[in-house]
């Protein structure tokens, strides 16, 4: 009886994720004919035109920025929090968790008023006699938005394994003679290894593939690979290029997501040493 | 003096998360146009965001869409939890990779992929399809809420049941449903928040004439700034916090009782399932 109850998920998860995947496929290795469709890898190779390697190359360059800012405010937060510097952990952590919850359109909004030529910051700037900002509609504004979005990815992960770490294990280190630097560098940072390994997968993610970020805060000028997908599907209707699109966007996912699984593995192995 | 040092430091990162939301909110009340400059105090905004027949109709439609859909999700995915837990093996192993999929991949790929399946079928875009795509993105969330509740449970209880004279369906209604409870009514209002706050998957499930807030609110900050958006975020900003705050105490509550129920954020519990739950 309890077996049977997985047959309207399967039956749904068949027809709504399953074949929905394969149609993906099917439109990125075909063309369309005057009879139907032939097998073709002209989607692909049309990618590999220059004009798109450029818009690739952007997006790797500005998630990769993004990531290590993410990473380098982040990591730091996570350990104060996890530290004691607080006595009411649960508050710090809900209040870093509140702005997510406002929706993701809305705080992309935000920066707009914040950024404009006439915004905030450039009255505060002005007021205090300092050289305007104009960053808004560039690559800086998009790395800004895409950092203030995915903070929260990085931190919440490195928190929770920070977190449990045993204090017995850091009293040891230090009973051992290491200074706090050593006991950083030896033991606390590769036990954290696997928040850092997902909270970098989680903003390098939604990073990479976001359409939004960029076409609110940089103005539709920096076309990053989720736009490209997001023309070609309701702009020129060309499902066959913006599958083609997609599926690379799922290998190059599927690969950086294989490399932190690696590194993850390779200092898990050292710890067993 | 490091304390200090740190506790500065969490408090620059807060600055930096709450600025671009309190001042929207404090522009809410401004009569003036342009920013940066405060025109006195009005509720202009808060009046024309309520008649803006768009922006309602949109309201109407988030709320219609993430009731249902995460009803319907609840159900579905509670089921499947259920079965999943009792599975083994490659079925095991198979079901819950497809159950990570709509997890672990970007979202516009998911929405391209739907939008396809739609328009393949010749399903006109509009509300049915939308339904359709939310209850689809929902149902791992539910299912990864249940599955840990019903780790926890005690695998005789079941048994016990049957070997009091209850039949299958008895035992699951009477005594698993309800031992599980806490993890469907997360699972429930994990779906509802995810579908009142998807923007990508809707956008392109959708059809003309029907919008959620979310497309709503990108169509009109791609026209520029909007001072109704502001009063729509100090709304929805304000609701959310409220509601924090009631599941908060009520949580407390509960752990003061000495239940410790599966709960958390969504994006927490969205991240950890992610990469730390069982496969």
């Amino acid at each position: 009886m309890k077996r049977s109850s997985l047959f309207p998920y399967v039956i749904w998860m068949t027809l709504f994720i399953v074949v929905p995947m394969f149609l993906v496929l099917y439109y990125a290795f075909t063309v369309p004919t005057d009879t139907g469709a032939t097998w073709s890898l002209e989607n692909f190779h049309r990618f590999f035109e220059p004009i798109y390697l450029r818009v690739l190359g952007r997006s790797l360059r500005l998630a990769v920025i993004s990531t290590v800012i993410c990473f380098v405010i982040g990591y730091p937060a996570a350990m104060v929090m996890a530290g004691n510097a607080f006595s009411r952990k649960n508050v710090i952590l809900l209040l870093f968790v509140v702005p997510m919850w406002m929706n993701f359109l809305l705080r992309t909004y935000a920066w707009l008023t914040l950024l404009e030529r006439n915004g905030v910051i450039n009255v505060l700037l002005t007021s205090l006699r300092l050289p305007r900002l104009n960053i808004l509609y560039t690559e800086s504004a998009v790395v800004l938005g895409m950092v203030y979005n995915f903070l929260p990815f990085m931190v919440l992960p490195i928190y929770s394994v920070l977190s449990k770490i045993d204090k017995g294990v850091i009293e040891a280190a230090g009973d051992l003679g290491a200074n706090s630097f050593r006991v950083f560098t030896k033991v606390v940072f590769p036990l954290s290894l696997p928040g850092v390994v997902s909270g970098v997968t989680m903003v390098f993610m939604p990073a990479l593939t976001t359409f939004v970020i960029s076409r609110l805060l940089g103005g539709g000028q920096f076309t990053l690979i989720g736009n490209l997908i997001e023309q070609q599907f309701l702009v020129v209707g060309d499902w066959g290029f913006g599958s083609a699109i997609s599926v690379v966007m799922i290998v190059l996912i599927l690969l950086s997501m294989a490399i932190m699984s690696f590194f993850e593995g390779e200092e898990k192995s050292v710890a067993l040493w | 003096m490091v304390r200090f040092l740190k506790r500065s430091y969490i408090y620059l990162v807060f600055a930096f998360l709450y600025m671009p939301i309190a001042v929207l909110m404090v522009y809410s009340f401004n009569d003036s146009r342009s920013r940066g400059v405060w025109g006195g105090f009005t509720l202009r905004w808060y009046v024309e965001l309520f008649q803006d027949r768009t922006i309602m109709s949109s309201l109407y439609s988030t709320m219609f869409i993430g009731v249902t859909s995460a009803i319907i999700a609840t159900i579905i995915g509670t089921l499947a939890a259920i079965g999943i837990h009792n599975s083994r093996g490659i079925q095991k192993r198979l079901i819950m990779n497809i159950t990570y999929l709509p997890v672990l991949n970007p979202e516009i790929v998911t929405a391209i992929s739907l939008m396809i399946l739609f328009v393949f079928a010749n399903v006109r875009l509009g509300y049915l399809t939308l339904l359709l795509a939310h209850i689809t993105f929902n149902i791992p969330y539910v299912i990864l809420s249940v599955l840990p509740k019903l780790r926890q449970l005690n695998k005789h209880l079941y048994e016990a049941a049957l070997d009091l004279g209850s039949t299958p369906v008895q035992a699951l209604w009477k005594v698993i449903i309800p031992e599980i409870m806490p993890g469907i009514i997360t699972g429930l209002l994990l779906a509802f928040t995810l579908s009142i706050d998807d923007f990508v998957i809707s956008f392109f499930t959708t059809g003309s004439g029907v919008s959620t807030l979310s497309i709503t609110i990108y169509s009109m900050a791609r026209r520029g700034i909007n001072p109704k958006i502001n009063a729509l975020s100090t709304i929805m900003f304000t609701f959310v916090l409220l509601l924090l705050i009631v599941v908060n105490v009520r949580q407390a509550r509960e752990e003061k009782k000495g239940r410790n129920g599966r709960h958390g954020s969504k994006k927490q519990i969205r991240s950890f399932d992610a990469k730390f739950g069982d496969a």
